[in-house]
């Protein structure tokens, strides 16, 4: 059938076009019949590092780790050639995939190891890396596993190791398993726990791409971002850009978690409005429960609620909302789950990973989750609300910590303060939960000794 | 006290660990940088991290034992005290969260006796909260040992748990963190 001519918009599966609904991993002999490492033969008989550049640099792509950096502009920032001292370049993939609520990464990596490793070959022959590493949770096992087979496959064929398909270029990539802890995705966190020590993050700058692991020029991106790169290299930058339907280019993999009929993880184009993902793929909220709000991108990004729904799920748009686009995948809230109760579930999580280097997140998320506690068990007082909006103040201002953890924590609370006050001050004037009201006060607080 | 392992220990690396220490040493200009990597091979080999192996790792990578300490504290999958055949690496956030994951977890410690950090009588299980899994579209979730189970319910639990088992609790040596070990 051709297509060509109708007006439709074509819904090109790009990251996921080997990915069947039956999960069935893509081997190095499935990922070629597709057109898998003609990118990279490309590159190898006849582009140069800085022609990669600026490829990357026109096709417009943002880092889809959470922060939306523009990839091209980051490579760019690393000393090349003769500029650059002797000694090992490092490129990094962070496969951490921590955040709550985020869940695209692994399906990645599971069902098309070699598409994050081609995308890895080309992103280090770019910026002249000889080594790279793949940094993922130890609990992604599977992905562990087939990851590693890939590499050995790569290896037998000529496509990592000394003199890549006779181009001169060598490479060497490992996987390393983390032992678990949120703050290893951030960068320089990352950097730290490859080297073997505590995953405290870094002073910037220096900056990575200048001064990173061994003290040595390194990038860090993560899984998805990488992904994307084979493709823009074999199609060119104009075609990723037509993807988008807004202003940002190429695919998202977008979720939804929580009481939506059918939640799951899908690539659309990026700029896909909420409400259709949330309706057409999310199969919409389940019977007897009410759409009330949803965090962007993971736990540490600001509540939207009803008047957003319209917006395109991409940077600028869910940014100018207050929120974050952040992973994509959204995390929704229904009308029978007490925002209270969502918010203390996050903090715990925050303050328990909070890597202890500087005081207001150390001591101050700790407290924020005992204010929480107390509100949530019917014991908070009217000037609890106070503490916390002075908390959030005080927490959340970047530059009062030394990394982005304790501000990306108070994102939910500050918004859930904004749009659902009225159920904090539920939870005060009626003495307990009212979405559980029958929950002891103990019990609550026994939860919350466990932290 | 780490000076008085020293003297007393002779819990040396088997012959099999130092060769996969080795391993992921070629990948590293330093040999520290893989202390994270030898402290999870020693783990695999011998469920836990002993003082006494903590101190050969150490040496085996010329750390000192102190250092490598604050490097294994650091992380919540390397294990300072013993732990069951299998841990349960129970996800309590927060998409498991608002899919009912408390309730489960519930239900979980009813049928093994067990509350998080703590390990069957028979020594089966510990059971361990974790962050996100990532696998928040099927929550709630938890793995057990390396299988990943999902939509958990009451009904699972019995499924995946068959025989009912008393508590043996780590108490005194619980540490305030999570239940991490
Ligand atoms: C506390 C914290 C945790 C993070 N966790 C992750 C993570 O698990 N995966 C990830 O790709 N980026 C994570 N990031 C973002 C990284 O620091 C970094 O920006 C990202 O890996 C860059 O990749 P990109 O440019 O491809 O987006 C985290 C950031 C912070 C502050
Ligand atoms: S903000 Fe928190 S996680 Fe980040 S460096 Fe400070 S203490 Fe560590
Ligand atoms: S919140 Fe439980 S798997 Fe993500």
């Amino acid at each position: 059938m051709d297509n060509s001519s109708t007006a439709i918009p074509v819904n090109e599966k790009v990251l996921t076009k080997n990915i069947g609904p039956d999960l069935v991993p893509t081997d190095m002999a499935a990922y070629e019949a597709n057109g898998g490492y003609r990118a990279l033969h490309k590159v190898m008989s006849g582009m140069s590092p800085n022609d990669c550049l600026e490829v990357i640099k026109a096709s417009n792509l943002r880092g889809r780790g959470g922060a939306g950096f523009p990839t091209g502009m980051k490579w760019s920032f690393v000393p090349m050639g003769e500029k650059c001292s002797p000694g090992h370049k490092y490129l990094v993939c962070n496969a951490d995939e921590m955040e709550p609520g985020t869940f695209k990464d692994r399906l990645l990596m599971e069902c098309d190891p070699h598409q994050l490793i081609e995308g890895m070959i080309l992103a280090a022959y770019t910026i002249e890396a000889d080594r790279s590493y793949i940094f993922i949770r130890g609990e992604y096992v599977v992905a562990i596993e087939r990851l590693e087979q890939a590499l050995a496959d790569c290896y037998k064929k000529g496509y990592l190791g000394k003199n890549i398909l006779g181009s001169g270029y060598d490479l060497e990539m490992h996987v390393h398993t983390s032992a678990g802890r949120y703050i290893c995705g951030e960068e320089t966190a990352l950097i730290n726990a490859l080297e073997g020590k505590r995953a405290n993050p870094r002073a910037k700058p220096p900056f990575p791409q200048v001064s990173g692991l061994w003290g040595r020029p390194t990038i860090v991106n993560n899984v998805e971002t990488l992904c994307n790169i084979s493709h823009i290299i074999d199609k060119g930058p104009e075609w990723f850009q037509s993807l988008g339907l807004g202003e940002d280019s190429g695919t998202k993999m977008y979720g939804a978690s929580g009481y939506v009929k059918n939640p799951g993880c899908w690539e659309l184009p990026i700029g896909t409005p909420v409400r259709e993902i949330l309706e057409e793929h999310a199969g919409g909220m389940v019977e007897g429960r009410k759409f009330k709000g949803f965090l962007p991108g993971g736990g540490s990004t600001d509540f939207l609620v009803e008047e957003h729904l319209d917006l395109p799920m991409d940077y600028g748009s869910i940014g100018a909302a207050g929120s974050r686009m952040g992973t994509g995948t959204m995390i929704i809230l229904d009308d029978k789950t007490c925002p209270v109760g969502m918010v203390l579930n996050l903090i715990r999580f925050f303050a328990h990973e909070s890597c202890g280097f500087c005081t207001p997140c150390r001591e101050g998320l700790p407290w924020t989750r005992q204010v929480l506690e107390d509100i949530e068990a019917g014991r908070g007082r009217k000037e609890d609300l106070e503490t916390l909006v002075h908390q959030v103040k005080y927490i959340g201002a970047m530059g009062n910590t030394h990394c982005a953890l304790a501000p990306g924590a108070m994102e939910p609370l500050q918004s859930a303060l904004k749009y659902f006050q009225s159920d904090f001050e539920a939870h005060v004037e009626q003495g307990c939960c009212p979405y559980t009201p029958d929950m002891k006060a103990q019990d609550i607080s026994a939860e919350g000794e466990q932290d | 006290m780490i000076e008085q392992l020293i003297i007393k220990t002779d819990a040396s690396l088997t012959s099999e660990e130092m060769r996969e220490i080795d391993a992921e040493l070629a990948h590293m200009p330093q040999k520290s940088g893989a202390a994270i990597d030898a402290l999870k091979i020693v783990q695999r080999h011998r469920g836990w991290v002993s003082d006494e192996a903590l101190v050969a790792i150490a040496h085996y990578l010329d750390m000192s034992p102190e250092a490598l300490e604050g490097v294994a504290t650091f992380y919540n999958l390397i294990y300072r005290q013993p732990v069951g055949e299998k841990v349960i690496l129970y996800c309590d956030s927060v998409s498991c969260w608002i899919r009912g994951c408390d309730g489960v977890k519930q239900k979980i410690s009813e049928k093994l006796g067990v509350d998080y950090g703590e390990t069957t009588t028979d020594n089966k299980y510990t059971l361990i909260p974790v962050p996100c899994l990532g696998a928040c579209d099927k929550a709630p979730v938890m793995m057990v040992g390396d299988d990943l189970h999902t939509n958990l319910d009451n009904e699972k639990i019995d499924q995946i748990f068959l025989n009912k088992t008393g508590s043996n609790k780590i108490g005194s040596n619980k540490t305030g963190e999570g239940g991490d070990l």
